[in-house]
């Protein structure tokens, strides 16, 4: 053991690559067997089918086919299941885009310009552009595992309570005044999305809030739920109130679409590094996939030249939070790997599995098995490589799907829904509570309050109260313990700044017109 | 492993959930859901149409049901994919035990029938503990506890307590330990007690699972010690997140389980003082360079009297058969004779206590008047309870 330890020690240091790239390719080796590949095939397609039906998600879809690997050696066992991991996010995309109902949390801000693109007749162009910019955020998530896993590992045990709330902080600050109508009606969504999310246990005190006695509202209200009625159910009734027809399907088919937004896609490179980053860092912290996705968002809006017209079907605004919600997505694994911390719910199952293989995850993972790692790192090059392949030949078929007439599909997409919603907690009062978000979400569209802000408050909501309440209570209070080192006071002060920044533009704008008016007069 | 394979199970994953004639729990939960719907008025359950439809396919399976059942009544099976809840989010201690033996039994096919794992968390488990509790008589569903069966009615006021359901077995005992950094000055636990006892007043951090559940009723009974000085208890959503918190020293101690904090001693990280067990832990193979699990000091010997264990035991539906509890006890020896099993008891240091019957009835009542008494001292009880 001790031997084994002095091994791994120089590439904690030095960072010699030369190590790692001769073990990742015994990781190939391991990797690229016929069953190893055939089992990646039928993960990503298993994956890809749990991705589109919401409600089922990654994490369930892993646990319930979990049992079926036992039988298989450990490191094929894993293969297939990040397999189904990486299908089930390229998955997420495709209803999101299509239909504007999320399969995952980090795949609404996809619906936010992938819908839009999809009603004007270019559903080809985003799905193209969603499934482009997971597999380059994946891609690049997995060389920062290979290279530095051991380095960047280190870097999630910085974070505790205060800094964890200083990232949820830059994510709600990263949103205000972005929507499209005015900042208050921004906060009043995220406030009613805050006061959805605080139903259920506190757990700080260990006692249950605005439940009123009733046991279904134990859990709180669940954020799938939410999702699946504020956008799917709220979508479809909007599309019923203009005339019980789909706007994008009038859409031409275009078999070299593919070709065609590959075209395009390098122009938004910038956009691409900036998710990528924000990705991998959210994804080792552990914040995880969906802040990534939604700070991404909203970052790319604020510094894109067309910020303006995000919302509307800019193709940035599918590039952004896909590319992060992979990034992170995929080094979520990281800090399960080197730490034994799961950085997804998701992550947390597969972390189940490794006991159950006899795998002990933790800081001694890389060193006492080391086929085990690299196999799994090479199939993540792999399983991403064979998922975008097959994600891609079915871009004409999903596109397709928006030609069948609004009255087939909409009846289906209700069923699904519903299914969706009931297998979240295998409960009926569930699918009525999907009702209940869909009339609201139909109501919020009417009125010009934007959903997102309220989507973020609940899914972030109360991590980011929890965070703040342990600061607290380990600062005894003091409320300076968010400057209280370097790394906090930095996030800290970037929200704050992003916080301000629509205030700033406010006067600028206030300024501008108070000059041209006066030289008018 | 083909595709085949793989639909054939997802098929019939599905399939378990339709109600079949020989099935008889359904057909019971059927009638009973159907009167409840039809004595409620406006009740969301079930249309007064189909469940007026689902009375008389029940009355007529339940027939059949009958005659089945004076059949075969000596030994009895499940009938139907066995659902496993876990009172618990993914990644706790509880989820890690329950889809380890999910694994188990599949593997070595142990249950002709699948097992299905689902997390039912909300609430710090009351989710999962009122769902067998309604479940009346259902012999198909099974639910693994940890202390949250005491805790959560009492810090919650939610209705539901150990007597509402049947006890089935004790599989073993979960140990907790007080851990502190690597890094730490403190070697004993001694040394931690004077550190905190000659401190100011809480400013020793304890980073813990939940809120009001065990690893806060071990801090405050600690805290009798540490009198007149008190610590700060730092609630986390689970016991992996709190193990790293202690290595990246945002709290100053933990109690963390032995399976969540075992890595991170393995690798230098983290630093066991005391194990709350009136006797050191019996095994004795080394874990880290040095030490083994029975290296460890118990607290009592460390001059910190406090002891405290974690029951994860089986429990099911209230009024279930006895052949069908018996039916439990034998798959869960089954299981416990694996070596799979032996090597999970093993890294995770559990005391390896098996009791059913009466015996682990009684283990229940005396540890559930244990957590009334330690909770009321602690201020910790829900208003009412």
């Amino acid at each position: 053991m001790p031997k084994a330890r002095d091994k791994c020690r120089p590439r904690i240091i030095g960072g010699m690559p030369v190590e790692e790239i001769s073990s990742l390719m015994q990781g190939f080796a391991i990797a690229l067997t016929p069953y190893n590949l055939m089992l990646m095939f039928i993960g990503i397609l298993l994956g890809v089918i749990i991705g589109v039906l919401p409600g089922l998600g990654g994490a369930n879809g892993v646990a319930i086919l979990l049992p079926l690997t036992f039988t298989m050696p450990p490191t094929s066992a894993i293969i297939m299941l990040s397999c189904i991991y990486w299908g089930a996010l390229f998955g997420g995309a495709i209803t999101s885009i299509l239909f504007n109902i999320p399969g995952e949390p980090w795949s609404v801000a996809t619906t936010f310009d992938g819908h839009p693109m999809a009603q004007k007749g270019r559903a080809d162009e985003a799905l193209t552009a969603a499934f482009t910019s997971s597999f380059v955020g994946a891609l690049v998530a997995v060389i920062l595992i290979t290279f530095l896993a051991p380095l960047v590992a280190k870097f999630a045990l910085k974070f505790g309570p205060a800094e964890f709330f200083a990232v949820f902080f830059l994510t709600f600050a990263s949103f205000i005044g972005m929507g499209k109508g005015t900042p208050f009606k921004v906060i009043a969504s995220m406030c009613l999305g805050f006061a959805l999310g605080a139903v259920g246990l506190d757990k700080m005190t260990g006692t249950l809030r605005m439940t009123f006695g009733h046991e279904e509202l134990l859990s709180g209200f669940d954020f799938l739920i939410a999702v699946i009625g504020l956008f799917g159910i709220g979508e479809i009734l909007l599309s019923m109130e203009s005339g019980l027809k789909f706007s994008g399907s009038h859409a031409k088919l275009q078999f070299n679409a593919v070709l065609l937004t590959w075209k395009k896609l390098p122009r938004y490179w910038a956009t691409s590094v900036r998710s990528c980053i924000i990705g991998c860092w959210m994804g080792i912290t552990p914040g995880g996939a969906t802040p990534a996705s939604f700070m991404s968002y909203g970052l790319a809006k604020r510094f894109s030249k067309n910020g303006a017209n995000f919302g509307k079907g800019e193709i940035e605004g599918v590039i952004a939070p896909e590319t992060a919600a992979h990034a992170a997505g995929t080094s979520a694994l990281l800090p399960m790997l080197a730490l034994g911390i799961p950085g997804s719910p998701t992550a947390a199952v597969l972390l189940g599995g490794l006991m159950i293989w006899g795998l002990q995850p933790g800081p001694m993972l890389f060193v006492e098995q080391k086929d085990f790692v690299w196999g799994l790192i090479a199939s993540m090059y792999l399983g991403n490589i064979v998922g975008l392949i097959v994600v891609l030949t079915c871009v004409p078929l999903f596109a397709a799907i928006l030609r069948v007439p609004f009255s087939i599909i909409a009846p289906v997409i209700l069923v699904i829904c519903a299914i969706g919603a009931f297998t979240v907690h295998n409960s009926m009062f569930d699918v009525w509570l999907m009702m209940m978000f869909g009339v609201m979400g139909y109501l919020f569209q009417k009125l010009g309050y934007p959903l997102p802000p309220l989507v973020l408050a609940i899914v972030l909501g109360d991590k980011a109260e929890e965070g703040f309440r342990q600061a607290l209570l380990g600062s005894q209070g003091s409320i300076a313990v968010f400057w209280s080192n370097p790394l906090v006071a930095t996030i800290m002060g970037l929200g704050v700044l992003l916080l301000l920044m629509p205030v700033f533009s406010w006067f600028k704008e206030r300024n501008a017109v108070g000059k041209t008016a006066s030289a008018n007069s | 492993m083909s595709c085949h394979l793989l639909v054939a199970s997802i098929v019939s994953h599905y399939r378990s959930s339709e109600p079949t004639t020989t099935d008889k729990s359904h057909v019971r939960k059927g009638l009973k859901r159907a009167t409840a719907a039809e004595g409620k008025v406006g009740s969301m359950k079930m249309h007064p149409v189909v469940s007026r439809a689902f009375a008389i396919a029940a009355a007529a399976a339940v027939t059949s049901a009958m005659t089945l059942t004076t059949a075969s009544a000596q030994a009895w099976e499940p009938a139907k994919p066995v659902t496993f809840v876990i009172p618990a989010g993914t990644g706790g201690g509880a989820d890690q035990m329950a889809r380890f033996i999910q694994g188990v039994i599949t593997k070595n096919n142990l249950m002709k029938q699948p097992m299905i794992v689902v997390n039912k968390a909300g609430g710090a488990g009351a989710e999962g503990f009122l769902e067998v509790k309604k479940g009346n008589a259902d012999p198909h569903t099974i639910i693994i506890t940890l202390s949250n069966l005491f805790t959560t009615p009492l810090a919650t006021g939610v209705p539901f307590s150990w007597k509402d359901m049947t006890p089935v077995a004790m599989l073993a005992l979960d140990q907790f330990v007080l851990w502190v950094n690597s890094e730490s000055p403190h070697k004993t636990a001694k040394e931690f007690i004077t550190a905190i006892k000659d401190g100011a007043d809480k400013t020793s951090k304890m980073g813990g699972t939940g809120s009001k559940q065990e690893d806060q009723i071990i801090t405050v009974a600690m805290e009798r010690v540490t009198a007149p000085k008190k610590m700060t208890y730092v609630p986390y959503a689970g016991g992996g997140a709190v193990a790293t918190q202690l290595v990246g020293k945002h709290v100053d101690s933990t109690v963390n389980n032995p399976i969540e904090a075992v890595s991170q001693w393995k690798a230098g990280a983290l630093r066991p003082l005391c194990i709350f067990d009136d006797k050191r832990s019996t095994y004795t193979e080394k874990v880290t360079k040095d030490q083994a699990w029975s290296d460890i000091p118990t607290c009592k010997e460390s001059g910190v009297d406090v002891q405290y264990q974690m029951l994860r035991g089986i429990f099911m539906s209230p009024g279930v058969k006895p052949e069908q509890v018996a039916y439990y006890v034998d798959l869960f020896k089954k299981v416990m004779a694996t070596p799979e099993w032996k090597k999970f008891m093993e890294d995770g240091a559990f005391n390896q206590t098996f009791m059913v019957g009466d015996d682990f009835k009684k283990w229940v009542e005396t540890n559930a008047k244990t957590h009334y008494d330690l909770m009321k001292e602690a201020n910790f009880l829900a208003p009412g309870q």
